[in-house]
């Protein structure tokens, strides 16, 4: 959480939105790096972010489901969005993160991300819906683009990673 | 009067009044002349009737009224206990108990008059009021053995209190410095709520002025809401009985105060001063309650209902505490025991450790054990509460399926984990009816032949068993016919005639616990649905626990759940498979073996092991957990013995880490597929290990 607040104020320093309270109209976004490319995640939908650390594999588990980890004595489950996306498999970094999301449905879930680079606000005109349709993997895990001043972001659809689909 | 938030409590305190009506109604059948029994039923039964009329709930209100109308008239000897009668008691409390279920689920009675119950109650009425006139004999018994009670049942009801000597004497006592002593009967309004607080006041006030000798209810009954519209106290005082008198009347909400000057002659345990003698030398309040009861009088009746004097059992001092609340407790507990772990493996790294720094470790470690202990023994409750409903299920089972039985129960005080207890009922009960219907001989004649007495019997024992809770259901019917499970399997399609001939009858018998699998041969509402073994089965396993079924053609069957005494902490084993850390739970594991490689011999293409003359399957845990490691096998092996009844298999691992105890976490909702993971627990180094399900793995 700390590293949220950090993240904020940096955020502030930077563009000082003085509109950012209105959350009808204003969203907020991590902005993720995987790979090369940069993602959004819904800041309401993550209930933390933790540095990488050892995660204990759980036997005859698909392979994007890498094992748990302790959170505060809690169990969480860790999934790869590298893997559940048909990337390249994550490489472990100094950056490398664990950003631990809240679901309705299947409880507190980590994804491992290759850095955490900031928070932006993004209006909703800014925030084009993308349809599911093409077959193409990578898509179906995408729900819009966001414009953030030049920068395109694409924002992550949290219910298609975080579902099981094997359920 | 807003009266929801009451909800909660009206709710738990008629299921208790239920269950213990159904109790006592079950001992009146086998024993009709039992006043004790009579008396606790209408003490039941009033207090229902009191609690829905407060809730505004009138049809259980009409109906507790005419039941506590014919128990009164039982009490009175004006009717005789009837079979009849009973039936339709047990239907009332059905009724009582449907009213219950409609106000859990949507805080409303229903609509439903039950008045063909009501009418069945007043024609019992009726025709005890009938024999009562034919046979006056027992009528004016009752006005002659309670004449002086009689007098003081008007409106000196002071005088029905029972006085010992002590405070005979204080009053004499009182008399001679010039106090006077006073009754006072006080009646609080019959719309006042808070009866308990008016009556407080009430004390209050007259403390103000004078001593409260003795009241009627005792006090403590008043402060707990225990007493109807009025209450009775003995004063002594210098006052004017007019100014007492005025200052009860004064607090709001009491109907009227009638009092007067207490003439010791007149008083209960007065005159009679031998009386109080002899029943204080033999078990004194027993005998007193008991003297109380044998007068049929209406004065009496007021003294028994209220004052449930030596009759009632002394009642534990209890605190309901949401279990919300409990979980919370141990999940705490579950943070200091990992804590603990921690400090425990920090200072085994440590060198150069120093021994008061040990010494304290060891003594979180004892501190934490007990804290753990106590909350999981405030977590426990005795299972009666579920099987204490089970004599009244066969009583009725009996009735309906025409055979005769008889439930004995053991072990009714065996303590299990409030959230296992909760859910263990129903399978139980599929487990008796199962018992009853399946089990026992339909034909009497039958049983005679084997032997065996016309009455059935069904046995429900309970017992620890270390870590384990067993709870047995045996019955000494027909046992399991084998070869028409077999027969029915077949025909079902459910395993072919080849696999048949190569099942053993344990895994035949085992095919009863299939989804939609029954012999019965034909659907009665007991059962025969074919829903219940598999119910039972996963209901059993979702509690971690197992059921086992042992039966002999002709002699009877014996259905064994085994359930985990604790859910949340166990002991277990650490191992290391690759460089990988699991943990086995210690109850699972029967022993530890070295053995050679060469040991390991192939049978049908299974690695075994001969352990002492048993020949038992061995399982590579580093193939099972799909470990690649880059030791190659050693010429010796670690194996653990894990054991599930009478199943055994040797888990193939690397290395041991030692006893420890672990907290266990769930895995969480989004990992479900892993058999033989049954959960996660954290170490001391705040690592995951995973708890291997030995059963699954057999």
């Amino acid at each position: 959480m700390e590293q949220l607040e950090q993240l904020n104020a940096q955020n502030e320093t930077v563009k000082s939105n003085p509109e950012r309270k209105r959350p009808v109209e204003y969203f907020q976004y991590i902005v993720i790096r995987l790979g090369e490319e940069q993602y959004g995640v819904d800041i309401r939908y993550i209930d933390n972010i933790v540095r990488m650390q050892n995660i204990t594999r759980v036997p005859k588990m698909p392979p994007y489901l890498k094992g748990v980890i302790n959170l505060r004595g809690e169990v969480i489950p860790v999934v790869s969005i590298r893997l559940k996306m048909g990337l390249p498999a994550d490489e472990y970094g100094r950056a490398t993160r664990i950003i631990i999301l809240k679901t309705e449905v299947s409880g507190n879930l980590g994804i491992v991300v290759d850095e955490v680079k900031e928070v932006v606000t993004l209006s909703d005109d800014n925030i084009e819906k993308v349809a599911h349709e093409a077959k193409d993997n990578r898509a179906s895990f995408i729900n819009g683009i966001g414009k953030n001043g030049g920068e395109l972001i694409s924002l992550l659809d949290l219910n298609s990673i975080t579902l099981d689909e094997n359920a | 009067m807003d009266v929801s938030q009451y909800l909660e409590i009206f709710l738990d305190e008629t299921k208790e009044h239920l269950q213990n009506l159904n109790t006592q109604i079950l001992n009146l059948e086998a024993d009709a002349e039992n006043m004790d029994t009579v008396n606790e039923i209408f003490r039941a039964a009033h207090s229902l009737k009191g609690m829905a009329g407060t809730m505004g709930y009138k049809r259980m209100q009409n109906l507790t009224h005419d039941m506590e109308n014919v128990f009164s008239e039982v009490r009175n000897g004006n009717i005789k206990v009837q079979p009849e009668m009973i039936d339709v008691l047990f239907q009332c409390l059905d009724a009582l108990e449907e009213y219950t279920n409609n106000i859990q689920e949507t805080a409303d009675e229903g609509t439903n008059d039950n008045e063909p119950l009501i009418k069945q109650l007043n024609d019992i009425l009726k025709g005890g009021a009938g024999k009562a006139a034919a046979a006056p004999a027992a009528a004016p018994a009752a006005p002659t053995a309670g004449a002086a009670a009689g007098s003081a049942g008007g409106d000196k009801k002071w005088n029905g209190i029972a006085l010992d000597e002590t405070q005979i004497s204080v009053i004499e006592e009182a008399g001679k410095v010039g106090k006077k002593a006073y009754g006072l009967t006080v009646s609080v309004q019959e719309s006042c709520i808070l009866k308990a607080a008016r009556a407080f006041l009430v004390f209050k006030a007259v403390e103000e002025r004078g001593e409260i000798i003795i009241s009627d209810p005792s006090a403590q009954d008043i402060e707990d809401e225990k007493f109807e519209k009025d209450f009775t106290l003995i004063v002594l005082s210098d006052a004017e009985l007019d100014e007492l008198i005025k200052a009860a009347a004064n607090v709001s909400e009491i109907d009227n105060v009638v009092g007067d000057v207490l003439v010791l002659a007149e008083t209960k345990n007065y005159h009679p001063a031998e009386n109080a003698e002899t029943t204080a030398v033999v078990e004194a309040p027993k005998a007193a309650a008991e003297e109380k009861k044998a007068q049929p009088a209406p004065a009496a009746k007021n003294n028994n209902d209220k004052k449930p004097a030596g009759g009632k059992p002394v009642v534990n001092r209890t605190v309901r505490v949401d279990i919300e609340k409990l979980d919370v407790l141990m999940n705490l507990v579950s943070e200091l025991i990992i804590a603990k772990n921690s400090l425990v493996s920090a200072s085994g790294q440590e060198q150069n450790t120093n021994a008061g720094f040990n010494e304290q470790i060891e003594y979180l470690e004892s501190v934490t054990t007990n804290l753990h202990e106590s909350v999981m023994k405030v977590r426990m409750v005795p299972i009666e509460s579920v099987v204490s409903k089970f004599p009244r299920m066969i009583r009725d089972l009996s009735k309906n399926l025409n055979k005769k039985m008889e439930l004995y129960m053991s072990g009714e005080e065996t303590e299990l984990d409030r959230t296992v207890v909760d859910e263990i009922g129903d399978p139980l009960m599929h487990l008796l009816r199962n018992s009853a219907d399946h089990g026992l001989e339909t034909d009497p004649e039958l049983r005679v032949q084997r032997g065996k007495p016309e009455v059935g019997s069904i046995f429900l024992d309970a017992y620890q068993d270390g870590n384990n809770v067993v709870i047995e259901v045996r019955d000494d019917g027909n046992g399991i016919d084998v070869d028409a499970v077999r027969n029915k399997a077949i025909e079902r399609g459910t395993i072919t005639m080849e696999q048949a001939a190569g099942m053993s009858e344990k895994e035949i018998i085992d095919l009863l616990f299939l989804p939609s699998f029954s012999t019965a041969k034909k659907v009665t509402d007991v059962s025969g649905r074919g829903v219940g073994l598999d119910v039972v089965k996963s209901k059993i396993e979702s509690l971690s626990g197992e059921v086992e079924v042992k039966s002999k053609l002709g002699e009877g069957s014996t259905w064994t759940i085994r359930l985990p005494l604790t859910l949340a902490i166990i002991q277990a084993l650490m191992v290391v498979v690759g460089d990988e850390k699991y943990a086995i739970a210690l109850g699972a594991i029967q022993g530890i073996e070295d053995i050679q490689i060469s040991d390991i011999k192939l049978v049908e293409n299974k690695e075994v092991i001969n352990l002492r003359g048993t020949v038992i399957p061995v399982i590579r845990m580093r193939e099972l957990l799909d470990i690649e490691s880059s030791k190659a096998d050693e010429e010796n092996l670690v194996v653990v013995i894990v054991k599930k009844g009478d199943k055994q298999a040797g888990l193939v691992v690397d290395d041991l880490l030692g006893q420890q105890e672990i907290v266990i976490k769930s895995l969480g909702s989004y990992i479900k597929q892993c058999k033989f993971i049954s959960g996660a627990t954290i170490l001391g180094d705040g690592e995951v290990a995973l708890i291997l399900d030995a059963n699954a793995l057999l």
